[in-house]
């Protein structure tokens, strides 16, 4: 049964994926987008993060692809992208992606799997240990979290802001 | 009955590919855009396959604050967006030569 619900989930989540980048009108792209995120809830429900499933759905579902969708009608955008390759780009990124990858395989086929440490945390509501985790061990990290929106916002207004005329002296 | 952790690896791996190919290859900044949000996501679901499999809630408040890092992304980004739809009238990447030697 687990694999079934992470097979579907993946199945969509890969092909939605694909879907996004292939379509050339970013309206598609963006829905699509939208219905990965909801599979991608669904896969975190499965993983016992209920807490992050539901905001998944209301940040990025309800809040940033809403944002997309506005810039995208706001704009009107004709759909006569192409697409280009930066061989050079990809060479930097991948070349190093795949010596990683090879290392990781190399060291995976000489020693066996290292016992992993497990650290219990309390089972029970999810929502709650996160809080308690969130507003504990991570208190700092939490306040930079909240500057990093406010400056983001101010960022946002001043760089999305017409110039105002200088209004001529009366 | 539980999904192997590999699972999760290679779901997210593929993710982050199609996203990384998307900003290679695409030229509306727009979709660069999304592809960068399909490159979050699958670092997102590491992050909660391997919070699962080590039974440790540090990896679900990390996409917590993976998600704000996310949203302030895509308000500046967008914010950008307009700000160069405004003064070149187009969003195709390829306009903006401005700053290449």
């Amino acid at each position: 049964m687990d694999h079934l619900f992470f097979g579907y989930f993946a199945g969509v989540i890969a092909l939605t994926a694909v879907l996004v980048v292939a379509f050339r009108n970013p309206i598609y792209s963006a829905l699509s987008l939208l219905i990965m995120f909801f599979h991608v809830a669904g896969l975190y429900v499965t993983l016992h993060a209920e807490f992050l499933a539901a905001v998944q759905i209301i940040v990025y579902a309800g809040a940033i692809l809403v944002l997309y969708l506005f810039v995208v009608m706001l704009l009107n955008l004709k759909t006569d992208d192409r697409y280009h390759s930066q061989w050079r780009a990809a060479g930097f990124v991948g070349g190093p992606l795949l010596i990683e990858f090879l290392v990781l395989l190399a060291g995976s086929l000489a020693a066996p799997p290292a016992a992993l440490p497990r650290v219990d945390i309390e089972t029970g509501d999810n929502t709650m240990a996160i809080g308690e985790t969130l507003f504990s061990t991570y208190l700092f990290p939490f306040e930079v979290a909240s500057l990093i929106l406010l400056v983001a916002m101010i960022g946002a207004i001043v760089l999305a802001k017409r110039e105002v005329p200088e209004t001529p002296a009366s | 009955m539980t999904i192997p952790i590999t699972y999760y690896l290679v779901l997210s791996a593929v993710v982050f590919l199609t996203g990384l190919v998307g900003v290679l290859i695409r030229r509306n900044i727009i979709a660069i855009l999304l592809s960068v949000e399909l490159m979050l996501n699958a670092t997102n679901i590491n992050f909660v396959a391997f919070s699962e499999h080590l039974h440790d809630l540090g990896g679900q408040v990390f996409v917590f604050f993976a998600l704000t890092v996310a949203a302030a992304e895509v308000a500046v980004g967008l914010a950008i967006i307009i700000a160069l739809h405004r003064a070149k009238d187009t969003i195709n990447i390829e306009q903006f030569n401005l700053l290449k030697w």
